[in-house]
């Protein structure tokens, strides 16, 4: 597939990274020359420099030909431009527009055919932020991912002594608690992904990722480990786009607290929110964290654009007594060098907010793409088609389905109803499978099983 | 020198927009036969146009731009001399009438106060009543936002003018690009409203001349009325309501008034901070005040309670100033809790006066944001009302105007009580006149009135009517040596 990606800022680079890895042409534009030549030195793509509203320049990227196009520079405004061109003037298939503003993500009229032709648009600092909110409801969790509106969760927990099922293997549970459905989809070991069945013992550290409706949620995380006290005090570093919006989303259901440095921010800050105390200072400043009684904190969100500054003050909220620390993190080397050290999670936005482009690029019926661990595993929403002649998925078991290695059928959306994934669940057309796949490179293999076969047409 | 004479110039037109205002009575001295009133009216107005006119035409070389500080100028010397022009009738038809008296009562009918120092109203010729009774309805909004409004007087001056006749702490909210558009929509909607006021009234079982002298004083929320009994003459629960009605809407911002009528929808109403605090206040009193009479036993039933406890309450805490009771002979808590709503619940923008309720929110949230600060040092927490942010500037000139406020009141209390008045009398005289109420307790309780006092005391309640009326500021800083240092 031939895509051109507009803006090369961190979006516009992680995209292109995972979808360089799955074979495309890619075209990056970007108007910044030296950010460009970054990302050409490590990756197999093009680049070219110039202003990405521009006919000119939109057409020297090669959009004449382009499958889709991928609008994610810094301003709402050239991403909007961008796609009413490559509708009208290149009859370009695709337009996907990375918009902030709420004021036009409020207005879907917008976007439509008529106006400026997006067919996809993305927030990311949106995305990040429902995720933290996820976060923050369910503070025992590592990770929440939604599948189907929100109809059934992928949730990852550590596992800790005193929950009622560690020690104890995977049966136990639907004997312990009948009336809940919910399926263990993967266990991590000291890094090791292990596939779970019935007589696996789950032990004091395990990564458990289980999937279950997600009013279900609480009730399977109490059997992992002790619930901790609901949250009720937040505090959040950095007033930019996401510390922002994940304010006003709490801040009626939470005590929010918010630092930024920025002393204008701040007063832009404290207009906009209205039950969020908004602190002028340093992230950093521990003495300010003591005077705001950082001890009494359930989670701490460090959310500023600087990942060393981020690092530091979730450490030292850490070190002041905070139950729960967030740290956002862009730099990969760091996630993976903090994961599970005194920082609690380490949020890679990158990873967060890719599921829902890629679900986009990829082929197939892919509802939902979420990274799990990094990236080394994924999450994903397929819907199937077909019939029994058509499709290798439609009326068959799941026993009955060649799916490869690694990859385990976690749950299926059928309608309203959430059906957890058992060995004679016979699968129905246009249900919502969720898939987990261990193993990243046998996603490919997992799409094409969905693919229905030509016959169907 | 050059620019006094602009501001004369100015000064001149105005007064003939101002002899306008002659016509409504002259038409009523038609309508009733009343030929010797009529020959008063038509004199003052001759002499009004005549020199306002000859202001005008004298100073016509010196047309020009005015400035921030001759617009001040303007707008004290309107005030002014507007009640001396609308003493003329008055002294013409009332042969015993002093200056000082009739000054007083044209300025508290333009200054919307609704003091009077004349007794038997029955009697007096309806051209009169209705002539006070314009002067409140004029002055309730404004007679230079009325010249704004209808000629393109002042060219960018007019702005300034309108800000400063205009109540209130925040005065930019621009309901449309042009002033004088602004001014023009103000007027049409407090025209309108009027109109249907005059029209309830008269169907609660008003006459004609009741209904439309009540109709002008209630929207101006001037308190003038056409019986010496006030709105007690009627003993009509029906006319009461209809009254309290009006006069808690012409107790709200008329720019929300106008949004309102303009977007077709009542949220505006909600939407607005101010309108909302000071309703609910009132109308919270009511109850507690009615609960409190019926309690001590002042009235037997608490219908009858709530009645004269709603109709004097509203009254009084929209500094309107009719009565419908004695309620001086209530305990005193009660009238001294409607002189305390007085000084505060009237919003910015409305025909009432007194502090407005915008400034007590912006102090309470002040007094609000120490404690935040005291607890959080490192807290940024800028004062909000309905949503929006207030400025800090604008928070210290509240805080500037409260304490001049206070002083003015203060001091006119002690040079009423250095001139022989007993306390509540001076105290209660001085707040009345400020607010631009017009009834206090004693010896100018609602059951008399102002004729017993000095000539002197007369003047002090004169000027605390303008001061009043103008918000202190405007009045005050022509006696700053800032103001005539070049």
């Amino acid at each position: 597939m031939k895509i051109l990606i507009l803006g090369a800022g961190q979006v516009g680079s992680t995209v292109a990274e995972s979808l360089v890895s799955e074979a495309n042409d890619i075209t990056v534009v970007d108007s910044d020359g030296d950010k460009l030549r970054l990302l050409q030195d490590r990756l197999d793509l093009r680049t070219l420099t110039g202003n990405a509203a521009h006919p000119s320049v939109l057409e020297q990227a090669g959009i004449a030909d382009a499958d889709m196009l991928l609008a994610v520079t810094q301003s709402d405004e050239v991403n909007l431009v961008a796609c009413k061109l490559a509708a009208t003037l290149y009859n370009t298939p695709t337009r996907i527009a990375r918009i902030r503003a709420t004021d036009y993500l409020e207005r879907p009229e917008v976007f439509s055919a008529d106006n400026f032709c997006v067919d996809f648009s993305i927030c990311p600092e949106q995305i990040l932020t429902e995720y933290i909110v996820k976060l923050i409801e369910f503070p025992e969790a590592l990770q929440v991912q939604r599948f189907s509106q929100g109809k059934a969760s992928l949730v990852a927990v550590r596992a800790f002594e005193g929950g009622p099922l560690v020690g104890k293997p995977l049966s136990f549970l639907r004997s312990h608690m009948p009336q809940v459905e919910t399926r263990v989809a993967a266990i991590f070991r000291k890094d090791g992904p292990l596939i779970p069945e019935g007589s696996t013992v789950i032990e004091d550290g395990d990564e458990i990722f289980f999937i279950a409706a997600t009013g279900n949620i609480r009730s399977v995380l109490n059997e992992m480990r002790r619930m901790d006290k609901p949250t009720k005090r937040v505090m959040i570093v950095g007033g930019g786009n996401i510390g922002r919006r994940l304010a006003k989303t709490l801040e009626n259901d939470y005590q929010v607290k918010l630092i930024e440095h920025n002393k204008k921010s701040c007063e832009r800050l404290a207009g906009e929110l209205a039950n969020t105390l908004v602190l002028n200072g340093d992230g950093t400043d521990e003495k300010l964290m003591q005077q705001e009684h950082v001890d009494e904190i359930d989670v701490f969100c460090a959310l500023t654009n600087d990942d060393e500054n981020n690092i530091m003050s979730a450490l030292l909220a850490k070190q002041g007594g905070a139950r729960k620390v967030i740290a956002l993190i862009n730099r990969s080397a760091y996630v993976d060098l903090l994961q599970g050290g005194k920082i609690d999670i380490a949020l890679s936005p990158a990873q967060v907010t890719i599921g829902s482009l890629l679900a986009y690029v990829r082929q197939g019926d892919v509802v939902a793409v979420h990274s799990l661990r990094r990236g080394a595993a994924e999450a994903l929403e397929l819907v199937a088609h077909g019939d029994r002649q058509s499709s290798r998925v439609v009326g068959r078991r799941i026993d009955e389905i060649d799916l490869p290695k690694g990859a385990t059928i976690g749950a299926l959306v059928r309608g309203d109803q959430v059906i957890m994934g058992h060995h004679d669940t016979l699968i129905e057309a246009e249900d919502h499978v969720i898939v987990f796949v261990i193993d990243k490179r046998t996603v490919k293999k997992v799409e094409k099983l969905f693919q229905v076969s030509l016959g169907f047409f | 020198m050059q620019r006094t004479l602009t501001v004369i110039h100015a000064l001149g037109l105005l007064l003939v927009v101002f002899s306008a205002a002659y016509l409504l009575p002259v038409i009523t001295a038609v309508i009733y036969a009343d030929y010797a009133i009529l020959l008063d009216f038509l004199v003052a107005m001759v002499w009004t146009l005549a020199i306002g006119f000859l202001m005008w035409l004298l100073t016509r070389r010196s047309k020009g731009e005015l400035s921030i500080r001759h617009g001040y100028l303007l707008v004290v010397a309107m005030w002014t001399a507007m009640p001396m022009f609308a003493t003329l009738p008055l002294l013409l038809a009332i042969p015993d009438l002093s200056f000082t008296d009739a000054y007083f009562e044209t300025m508290s009918g333009l200054t919307t106060t609704g003091a009077t120092v004349l007794t038997g109203l029955d009697s007096l010729p309806p051209a009169i009543n209705v002539w006070r009774h314009e002067l409140n309805w004029v002055g309730g909004l404004g007679i230079i936002v009325l010249a704004v409004a209808v000629l393109p007087l002042l060219g960018v001056g007019g702005r300034q003018l309108f800000k400063a006749e205009t109540p209130g702490p925040m005065k930019d909210t621009a309901l449309t690009p042009r002033i004088a558009e602004t001014a023009r929509n103000l007027w049409v909607v407090y025209v309108a409203i009027t109109m249907v006021c005059i029209g309830a009234l008269k169907w609660a079982g008003m006459d004609w001349l009741d209904a439309v002298c009540h109709g002008f004083s209630a929207m101006g929320l001037g308190g003038f009325s056409t019986h010496d009994a006030s709105i007690g003459y009627f003993n009509s629960p029906l006319i009461e309501f209809v009254m309290i009605v009006f006069m808690l809407f012409a107790v709200v911002n008329f720019a929300t008034h106008f949004l309102a009528w303009r977007g077709k929808s009542l949220g505006v109403y909600l939407r607005d901070a101010e309108a909302v605090a000071s309703l609910s206040l009132i109308l919270a009193s009511c109850l507690g005040i009615a609960l409190f009479l019926w309690w001590q036993g002042t009235y037997t039933g608490f219908w009858a309670a709530l009645r004269h406890a709603s109709f004097n309450l509203v009254s009084i805490a929209t500094s309107s100033g009719y009565a419908s009771v004695d309620y001086a002979q209530w305990p005193i808590f009660a009238p001294l809790w409607m002189m305390f709503l007085t000084a505060i619940a009237a919003s910015s923008g409305s025909t009432g006066g007194g502090i407005k309720m915008i400034r007590t929110l912006v102090l309470f949230k002040q007094a609000g944001r120490e404690f935040v600060k005291l607890l959080h040092p490192a807290a940024v927490n800028p004062m909000k009302i309905g949503g929006h942010v207030v400025p800090n500037n604008i928070v210290f000139a509240v805080l500037g105007f409260i304490f001049l406020y206070f002083m003015t009141i203060v001091t006119l209390t002690f040079v009423l009580l250095i001139s022989g008045m007993d306390f509540i009398t001076a105290f209660t005289a001085v707040l009345a006149s400020i607010n631009n109420c017009g009834p206090g307790l004693g010896q100018v309780g609602p059951a008399s009135n102002y004729q017993g006092l000095t000539n002197f005391q007369t003047w002090v309640c004169t000027f605390g009517m303008l001061v009043g009326r103008l918000e202190i500021f405007t009045v005050l800083i022509l006696f700053t040596p800032h103001f005539w240092r070049r």
